[in-house]
């Protein structure tokens, strides 16, 4: 049999905002252990919360950038249950009125198609506080730095068919609620983390199977193989003969496996009902149009202006504009040389990138800044160095060693465009190497190559490549 | 009775209450008493009628995002029975 | 100095800016009656005399300097409800019973900055769920006026200490009825502002929806005073609103003539002990007699306010009370097996039996299949409720009626019955599940018990609840009344 697969992503972005959503603590990361925890945050008898103003204008800002319904009124519900990280014994959420709803990006598929995702709704909730259970005996400690840091859920449709499409979807909401400032979208602390409802069904079957939702996937690579296997583990079931139980399940990187988590799942009624320490999130008409007038220009619009305006391959525009400093990084390049943008987008995806990634840093430390890899490029573009001469100089400039024309300077590594002293080279070559030029001239048209590389050694690769090849090709066929 | 013993007990294991036996037959008649009183609320016709949330009819005052509490974890910890390093301590939770 | 006791806080005002006395004395001598008296009443839990002392020399000081807030000097109770900046704060209950709050609630830090003295902390039902105070953890307090009779709750050691002159004033609290009914019940004022007068900050919560701080006091001008200090707009509050407050005092003075005065029938049926009955009616007699009109009103949905409230105030309170847990304050079981099991017991030994049932009624009514039948219905009729006010207000001024059903009742005889407890507040709750200001004012007595005259205004009609209740007692003298024994 035939299986589809039916996921939906139930993403938490933590709002990077100054203080907590109900309380004036601090959200810093790292923290010593309930140093930033005030009452409100503790649960203290008696302290009630007060919203964040800059929560709402955050959600209000990702609802426009998802093409969504900003609700011109919104309503904060409790969910109860006890557990020692949640101080109050419920957390403060959105159930019935969301504050975004009826929202839509669009991704990539596996056949290059461009693919709607449905956005049900986003809605603001508090972070939990955090659990540690290493080094203490018999018990476990509880630090509340976290519990009312701003979190927004976003939760999809079940429109994601893989898990291929649920990291292009995951990536993209992570792309956007970084240009949009609104979250850091760091996962190693934790605050951009996604739930996964995983199903599958026979092909052409209309109702959908049976769920299990695998809880805090906090890397694409686990998103990916967390669902992965969770697709198998359902499909081996179901075929075995055995049923697919609704359930919340882990993500085990060590093992590569999911696993139930049934105690967390026993008897859940969290007995929602609205907050009445909170009145209701009204937003006005006004309120949204001036979000709409200050928000950023988003990925998609980036991508296809970059390939209107630039003439860039529309997959180096996707790679430049998945992040906004990346994309920024790139314009101001492209306004400091004549080199072409083409040649700036092969840079900054192909040796900036790669020097990067290899030193672990983000484009905003970047060795070599925009300026300088203008300057690079335009000495290419104008032929005082050839482009494989550039990679040295752009490793030299990584290292610290100046600027591109300080760098040229003090190697020397200004390209020969002089014919004469190509030609003394050329005639050098075709000298030492009498029985390859036989070879050449009985028809061997491949060895030209060889003769280049001869050419180029000779010439401690600063000749001009054009030059050579073609005095060599005049002097070997003459 | 309106409620049973078992649903009692369901009750005060999501309220995390702890009952003796003979508060698990007092709450089930008191309990029972009160939920039957409370169905009085049946009879009333309350077709096309918003509930009522907040006693008064206006929207939520938003704060502005500015830190301005100072770290305080001593003073507010001499009320918590159990603590080590600054976490408060609860028994072993595994998961 | 004695007899001071018997002053009103607005007669210590003017002796303490006359000079007749200072502060300081007028300190030790409440609390030399509260040590001599309160072993038969039971209306405080802690008294802070070392700190009360200290405070009645700052405010003598600050006098001396011709400074000093509006109350400066002048002795005050607070319900212990409220939190008190390194003071007990219990709640009435076992489970706060070592609690000391490390801030102080928005209403004790603004009656401090105004200069009042704290003399200490009300005893009252436990977490204000109660309308007999027999559910204090800290045991019962008894009425003034007969010590075998309950002085009411949750309020009740607030009415008490201001029935017995241990204090002309005390704060409270009324989810609902919680300050009035006491009131009623000791021959006492007390009034429960609009929802949203006065900050919930640092008060426990017990029903966020329908909670909120008053007080009780021997006059209606005294109430004025304290009410202009309490309310106001505070940002730690989201349901506390930012509108301008009157000069209760200055608007005392004014006539009622032409006030409308509404009637509602249904006050009057099958549930009313007939003298108290009679005595109300005869107070808004008295009320028309001063230049108002008495208008019947009909109020079809009123009967549902006890169901209605007995499905919000428990829901509400089910998750206000689960940040009880042993883990950061309060009361912990030892001996504990796991964390189900440090919860369970510490709760269970925690709350005492009214505060269980009220959280496993409300765990009820919010859980799945049933929250549509139950609390999604109580806040339908909740809002019927608040329209057959909202109507009634389109006619009348003020709304009169009796306070509770029956005057104060013995200790024991209605705590092994809920609903007949529930019921004590049919007169009351109407009030809280709108939001609508309302203070019961005493008039008369039946059997030597006092009888309280129950009057409601629209949102933030505070004023005219005052003015109308302060006319009334020019009329009449039932406030001067003062309990055997605590002349």
């Amino acid at each position: 049999m035939s299986w589809e697969v039916v996921i939906g992503l139930e993403i938490h972005a933590q709002l990077a905002t100054k203080s907590k959503i109900f309380s004036a603590a601090s959200t810093a990361y790292g923290a010593e252990p309930n140093t930033q925890a005030c009452l409100v945050d503790l649960g203290y008898p008696g302290v009630l919360p007060v919203l964040n103003k800059e929560v709402v204008h955050m959600a209000a800002m990702f609802g426009l950038a998802v093409n969504a319904t900003v609700a011109p009124r919104s309503v904060f519900a409790r969910k109860n249950y006890f557990y020692p990280d949640l101080p109050k014994g419920y957390q403060i959420s959105q159930y019935e009125l969301p504050i975004v709803e009826h929202g839509e990006l669009f991704i990539t598929d596996a056949d290059g198609n461009e693919k709607r995702i449905g956005i049900t709704r986003a809605h603001l909730e508090e972070d939990a506080g955090k659990s540690i259970h290493e080094g203490l005996d018999k018990s476990s400690g509880i630090d509340l730095n976290r519990a009312g840091t701003p979190l927004l859920e976003i939760v999809s449709e079940p429109d994601i068919r893989s898990a291929k499409e649920a990291v292009a979807y995951m990536r993209k909401i992570h792309t956007i609620v970084r240009y949009l400032g609104i979250s850091d979208g760091n996962m190693q602390e934790g605050s951009f983390r996604c739930d996964a409802n995983v199903s599958v069904r026979p092909q052409g079957q209309e109702a959908f199977g049976t769920r299990a939702e695998i809880k805090n996937l906090n890397s694409f690579r686990f998103v990916e193989k967390a669902i992965n296997f969770e697709i198998e583990r359902q499909i081996d079931l179901i075929e075995d003969g055995g049923e697919v139980v609704q359930e919340t399940r882990l993500y085990d990187a060590d093992k590569d496996e999911t696993r139930s988590m049934r105690s967390k799942e026993e008897a859940n009624d969290y007995r929602y009902f609205p907050d009445p320490d909170l009145l209701p999130v009204e937003i006005s008409e006004a309120y949204i149009e001036a979000v709409r007038k200050e928000l950023p220009e988003l990925p998609d619009a980036k991508q296809q202006r970059f390939v209107a305006q630039y003439d860039v391959r529309k997959d180096d525009a996707a790679i430049l504009t998945a992040s906004r400093p990346v994309a920024d990084y790139f314009e101001a390049a492209v306004a400091k040389t004549g080199a072409g943008a083409q040649l700036v987008a092969n840079w900054v995806v192909g040796d900036l990138s790669g020097a990067l990634n290899k030193d672990g840093l983000e484009i905003g430390d970047s060795r070599v800044s925009a300026d300088e890899l203008a300057g690079l490029l335009t000495r290419v573009h104008d032929n005082t160095i050839s482009g494989k001469i550039a990679k040295q100089v752009f490793e030299a400039m990584w290292a610290g060693d100046g600027s591109a024309d300080e760098v040229i300077e003090a190697k020397g590594l200004r390209q020969i465009t002089d014919s004469s002293a190509i030609e003394a080279a050329v005639d050098k070559v075709i000298a030492a190497n009498p029985g390859q030029v036989a070879e050449y001239r009985s028809g061997k048209d491949k060895l030209m190559g060889f003769f280049v590389g001869q050419v180029m050694k000779e010439t401690r690769g600063q000749a001009n490549p054009g030059q050579v090849n073609q005095i060599l090709k005049a002097k070997l066929d003459g | 009775m309106s409620l049973d013993k078992d649903q009692v007990r369901q009750i005060a294991k999501l309220a995390r209450l702890e009952l003796s036996e003979d508060e698990y037959a007092e709450s089930v008649e008191k309990l029972s008493k009160i939920v039957d009183f409370v169905d009085h609320l049946s009879a009333a016709d309350t077709s096309g009628v918003m509930p009522m949330a907040h006693p008064l009819n206006v929207a939520q005052r938003l704060r502005a995002d500015v830190v301005t509490e100072q770290n305080d974890r001593d003073r507010f910890q001499e009320n918590a029975p159990a603590v080590a390093n600054g976490l408060y301590l609860v028994p072993k939770v595994i998961e | 100095m004695t007899g001071l006791h018997a002053k009103t806080l607005t007669e210590l005002k003017a002796g303490l800016d006359g000079g007749e006395f200072s502060s300081v004395e007028l300190t030790q001598s409440l609390l030399d009656r509260i040590a001599a008296h309160d072993d038969q009443l039971n209306a405080l839990i802690t008294v802070t005399g070392d700190e009360a002392l200290a405070a009645a020399e700052r405010a003598d000081d600050a006098r001396a300097a011709g400074a000093g807030g509006v109350l400066n000097g002048l002795p005050i109770i607070h319900k212990d409800i409220f939190c008190t900046r390194g003071i007990k704060t219990t709640c009435g209950s076992r489970m706060l019973d070592n609690f000391i709050s490390p801030y102080d609630a928005t209403i004790v830090e603004r009656l401090a900055a105004a200069g009042a003295v704290v003399l200490g902390k009300a005893n009252m039902d436990e977490f204000a769920m109660g309308s007999s105070n027999e559910t204090s953890y800290f045991g019962p307090v008894r009425n003034p006026w007969d010590r075998e009779r309950s002085p009411g709750g949750s309020s009740g050691g607030s009415a008490a200490a201001v029935a017995a002159r241990f204090s002309p004033a005390a704060t409270a609290t009324d989810t609902g009825g919680s300050i009035r009914q006491p009131a009623a019940l000791t021959g006492t004022l007390g009034i429960k502002p609009t929802y949203g007068r006065v900050s919930r900050y640092g008060m426990i919560a017990f029903a966020s929806s329908l909670d909120q701080a008053g007080v009780i006091t021997r006059s209606a001008e005294d109430a004025a005073r304290l009410l202009g200090v309490m309310a106001g707009f505070d940002e730690r509050d989201s349901t506390c609103l930012d509108v301008p407050v009157p000069d209760y005092v200055a608007e005392l003075g004014q006539s009622i003539k032409g006030l409308k005065v509404g009637v509602v029938r249904q006050h009057f049926d099958a549930g009313l002990d007939a003298d108290c009955g009679a005595r109300v009616k005869e107070a808004i007699a008295v009320i028309e007699s001063l230049g108002a009109t008495a208008v019947e009103v009909d109020m079809p949905n009123i009967d549902y306010s006890v169901p209605t409230y007995y499905v919000v105030a428990p829901a509400e309170c089910s998750s206000n009370l689960s940040r009880f847990d042993g883990v950061r304050f309060g009361h912990r079981a030892g001996n504990v097996e796991d964390l189900f099991d440090l919860y369970c017991r510490s709760r269970g030994e925690g709350f005492g039996d009214e505060v269980k049932r009220r959280i496993m009624t409300g765990t009820y009514v919010l859980s799945a299949g049933y929250y549509d039948a139950y609390y999604l219905k109580a806040q339908q009729v909740r809002h019927l409720i608040a329209d057959d006010f909202k109507r009634a207000f389109e006619k009348v001024d003020v709304i009169a009626g009796p306070t509770a059903p029956t005057p104060a009742f013995r200790l024991g005889d209605k705590v092994d019955d809920p609903i007949t407890m529930y019921l004590n507040d049919i007169y009351t709750i109407g009030a809280n599940l709108g939001g609508f200001p309302a203070l019961s004012v005493p008039c008369g007595f039946v059997n030597d018990l006092p009888v309280g005259l129950h009057l409601v205004g629209h949102h933030f009609a505070e004023s005219t609840l005052l003015r109308c209740a302060h006319a009334y007692e020019q009329a009449t003298d039932w406030l001067a009344a003062c309990p055997e024994g605590f002349a």
